[in-house]
């Protein structure tokens, strides 16, 4: 049996960093994207217009309905035969990522506009204000505060799925390891150690996360 | 100044409101009592649109409620309401829940609605609340930010839902005194409330209201001194 030897790693050690940076950068684009499109579609789903309702419980429905993986693929190498280019390797994570996570996220954000108090938007609404002013004024602001744990979990989340990058040949994290693997000849070590680099990443993220509840938790 | 024909309103197959008439002239301080599940808070309800009526008229000033053309938020920007539970905006303070309305829906300048939201604090006592968020204020305090944010907007009539059934009973006075100051400048109110001393010295008129019907309706001493209604007769026996 072969010992463990993490020596082989560290001249390549810079690619490491290197991926786990775009990690880091591909998930928090793709989160932002996924807030974006998650809060129209989360309060699309609760819209009084049925196609409006229907068109976003179908989006939702079909991102989790089906693999990231496969929506992946999709994306980088099914597009490109219908659209006549390819999209490069970084924007088609990012979009793939922050499509995915929006259907994610729309469900965070109809979670969090529940749970807001329904005489909130009676009062807002009996001042006078529209349905989109109540909104932004008073419910989305409340409901945000309510959202930022689970916010915080589908981070966490996606910076562990941003590794099927790797799939469309995305240099991050995963491929760093992979690469290291192959010039190597020993895979125990590298993805070891991307596996270390991804955990410290998630648990400081979420250090960071409950750190930041107790901050809002205070100003209650 | 509202004019109520025939109101119905059925929570699916549950009949709430079953065929209310009602007036309520300019400068009128109209109490609405009756047993809980009557009714009177979906009938207020019903006067700035929070419930949608199944069929009937609302006209405010002679403009249907119900007609499609009417735009609601209008509307509402002249019929002021307090709820039961306050419903303070918690993620803004004092001055910011009074202001913000007449910023964002009338367009007034920040400036001119500070004023005007420290003149209203300092009319129900809370000048030096201004600052504060809601969470730090007391039950009676929240109500009467509550009332002067509704105030801000210049409202021609005031709805108060139950306005002072969540609060502790030492705070109800103060709410009330509020209510009784704005009743003697000649706000128009409707109050749908279970303070009978209040609904006596303060209500130009009073309803009855059961099983969503108005019942009986006359001055305070025609209800209170010598109801006609059996069931009026048997509501203020058990309160009374």
């Amino acid at each position: 049996m072969d010992k463990l030897n993490f020596s082989i790693v560290l001249p390549y050690i810079h690619l490491f960093f290197r991926g786990a940076l775009t990690a880091f950068e591909i998930t928090l684009l793709a989160v932002l994207i996924g807030i974006v499109i998650g809060t129209f579609m989360g309060i699309g789903k609760m819209s009084r217009l049925f196609p409006v309702r229907f068109l976003c419980s179908a989006y939702v429905e079909v991102i989790r309905g089906t693999p990231l993986l496969v929506q992946l693929l999709i994306f980088y190498f099914g597009l490109p035969q219908i659209l006549g280019f390819t999209i490069p390797e970084f924007p088609a994570a990012v979009l793939a990522l922050g499509i995915n996570s929006g259907g994610y996220v729309a469900e965070i954000v109809r979670g969090g506009i529940l749970a807001v108090d329904r005489g909130q938007m009676e009062a807002a609404r009996s001042l006078g204000m529209t349905y989109g002013q109540a909104m932004r004024y008073i419910i989305l602001p409340q409901a945000f505060k309510k959202m930022i744990p689970p916010l915080g979990n589908e981070f966490v989340t996606l910076l562990k799925n941003s590794s099927l990058a790797t799939t469309i040949g995305f240099p991050e994290l995963t491929r760093a390891a992979q690469i290291v693997a192959g010039n190597t000849y020993r895979p125990f070590e590298p993805y070891l150690t991307a596996a270390a680099f991804y955990f410290v990443m998630t648990v400081s993220f979420s250090w960071l996360m409950s750190l930041i509840e107790r901050r809002l938790a205070a100003s209650d | 100044m509202i004019e109520v024909k025939d109101l119905y309103k059925n929570f699916g197959k549950l009949e709430v409101l079953k065929g209310i008439n009602a007036r309520i002239e300019k400068g009128e301080v109209v109490v609405v009592i009756g047993p809980s599940g009557s009714g009177k808070s979906t009938f207020l309800r019903c006067l700035n649109l929070l419930e949608k009526p199944t069929r009937g008229e609302i006209k405010i000033e002679g403009k249907s409620l119900l007609d499609p053309s009417t735009d609601i938020n209008k509307v509402r920007q002249d019929v002021g309401m307090v709820f039961q539970h306050f419903n303070l905006f918690p993620h803004k303070t004092v001055v910011e829940n009074i202001t913000l309305a007449p910023i964002k829906v009338k367009g007034i300048s920040p400036k001119d609605a500070r004023e005007k939201a420290m003149e209203l604090l300092e009319r129900v006592g809370l000048a030096d609340k201004a600052e504060c968020f809601p969470a730090s204020l007391s039950g009676g305090q929240k109500q009467r930010v509550a009332i002067a944010r509704a105030l801000a907007m210049n409202p021609k009539v005031m709805l108060f839902d139950e306005p002072t059934s969540a609060l502790d009973p030492e705070m109800i006075k103060e709410v009330l005194d509020v209510m009784k100051d704005l009743a003697s400048e000649g706000m128009t109110m409707v109050v749908v409330t279970h303070e009978m001393r209040f609904a006596r010295e303060v209500g130009d008129r009073v309803l009855f209201m059961d099983e969503g019907k108005i019942l009986e309706e006359g001055t305070p001493e025609e209800i209170f001194e010598s109801p006609q209604n059996p069931r009026t007769k048997e509501f203020l026996s058990k309160i009374l």
